[in-house]
């Protein structure tokens, strides 16, 4: 999957996390603001790393503001931007289900 | 025994902490709105969301329902995550006739169909909010053997009807009455509609009392302070507890007996009494009711 332009997804409601996928020449970067930085912050940019590398992507930079996010919503805010940032409306759910749990 | 749907709790598709909690509060069914609830703009990412919480979350405790959108709306997409997901009925917004729920179980069939899930695994309901929609409750009602409720949504079915919610509720007599025929020729459950005045709990008790009378078997709830008070209000007298216990121990010993009538206190007791008397032990136990 192809980062093509800037785009978020999520709020900074408790428990939600908000993740900005931005173009990148190579490689991923992840700018991480937490609630929890210091008990999860390695964690939260593990799942986010995941869920990226599950999607094929391999260039971005990404911005995430942690409220509290659940490993489930991080990667379903992660999965959302990439979309949008790809400019894809039809998901692929299967391939979304072979490794989201 | 039918699933107890005392309450439904509608929880906005795009909330994560809403997503998280939502069982604590006890509710029988708890709806997760991808509709009305999600601004057009987050449909995509409530959708991952609602999907993501299905296949995460233990919600073995309560029935999950999903409001979808119109198929046309993205509700095709809904179907899919959602059903991938697992959740355990679909909600169709807007119901209108029968060909909507057939349009629905086709998409629903060819999703599972596709991911190798058991056919039929997924039920669905109708919410029936316009005029059309109650006149064709019947069809509407036997539209799928997927079907296990249909829905009253009063707020635009009532402006349909041009008037308003009032006090005594005369003006939903009709939709009531009729949607609740129709979901009992179906043998599928009745909700009634949101009581939107959270703050009155008085108005609230009457409303529920009310639909109880009639013979719904819930109501949709919008917030969790309404649950207790319904629960309440659904939880059968010590009398019938009683009465209900000695009934189900005449059809055990019919059972035993091997003796196809059930009699308690030498009197013949018909098998609606049986399976009202099996509701009032669930509605009882549920309430957290001493039942043995």
């Amino acid at each position: 999957m192809q980062i093509k332009h800037a785009a978020s997804a999520g709020t900074l409601e408790s428990s939600d996390i908000t993740i900005t996928l931005k173009p990148a020449d190579s490689g991923v970067t992840i700018a991480l603001d937490s609630s929890v930085q210091k008990q999860f912050g390695r964690q939260i940019k593990a799942q986010i790393e995941a869920a990226l590398k599950a999607l094929d992507i391999t260039a971005v930079n990404v911005v995430a503001t942690d409220k509290g996010a659940l490993d489930c919503t991080i990667k379903a805010r992660t999965i959302a931007a990439a979309y949008r940032a790809a400019d894809v409306q039809d998901y692929n759910w299967e391939e979304i289900n072979s490794w989201i749990n | 025994m039918d699933q107890l749907r005392r309450t439904m709790m509608f929880v906005p598709g795009a909330n994560a902490a809403m997503l998280r909690d939502c069982t604590l509060y006890g509710a029988d069914a708890i709806m997760f709105d991808l509709e009305d609830a999600v601004s057009m703009s987050e449909k995509d990412t409530a959708r991952v969301l609602v999907y993501s919480a299905l296949k995460t979350f233990d919600y073995s405790s309560v029935e999950t329902v999903v409001r979808i959108n119109a198929l046309d709306a993205g509700g095709a997409q809904d179907v899919e995550a959602v059903v991938l997901g697992g959740v355990n009925v679909v909600r169709l917004p807007k119901t209108e006739t029968a060909q909507d729920i057939k349009d629905v179980d086709a998409v629903i069939t060819k999703v599972e169909a596709k991911y190798g899930i058991t056919p039929g695994r997924t039920h669905m309901m109708a919410a029936i909010e316009s005029a059309e929609g109650v006149l064709n409750a019947r069809e509407i009602a036997q539209a799928s053997d997927r079907m296990i409720g249909i829905a009253l949504g009063a707020e635009d079915y009532l402006t349909s009807q041009k008037t308003y919610r009032h006090e005594d509720g005369a003006e939903l007599s009709f939709a009531r009455n009729y949607i609740l025929h129709a979901a009992r020729e179906a043998g599928i459950s009745a909700i009634d509609t949101v009581y939107t005045d959270i703050n009155n709990e008085e108005g609230l008790i009457r409303e529920t009392s009310l639909i109880k009378q009639l013979g719904f078997d819930g109501k949709s709830v919008i917030n969790p302070r309404q649950i207790p008070v319904i629960h309440k209000i659904f939880a059968p007298t010590q009398k019938q507890i009683t009465k209900a216990r000695e009934i189900v121990a005449g059809l055990k010993e019919a059972e035993a007996k091997g003796a196809g009538v059930v009699a308690v206190k030498g009197q013949m007791v018909d098998k609606p009494v049986v399976e009202r008397a099996q509701y009032t032990l669930a509605l009882a136990k549920a309430s957290g009711l001493e039942v043995d």
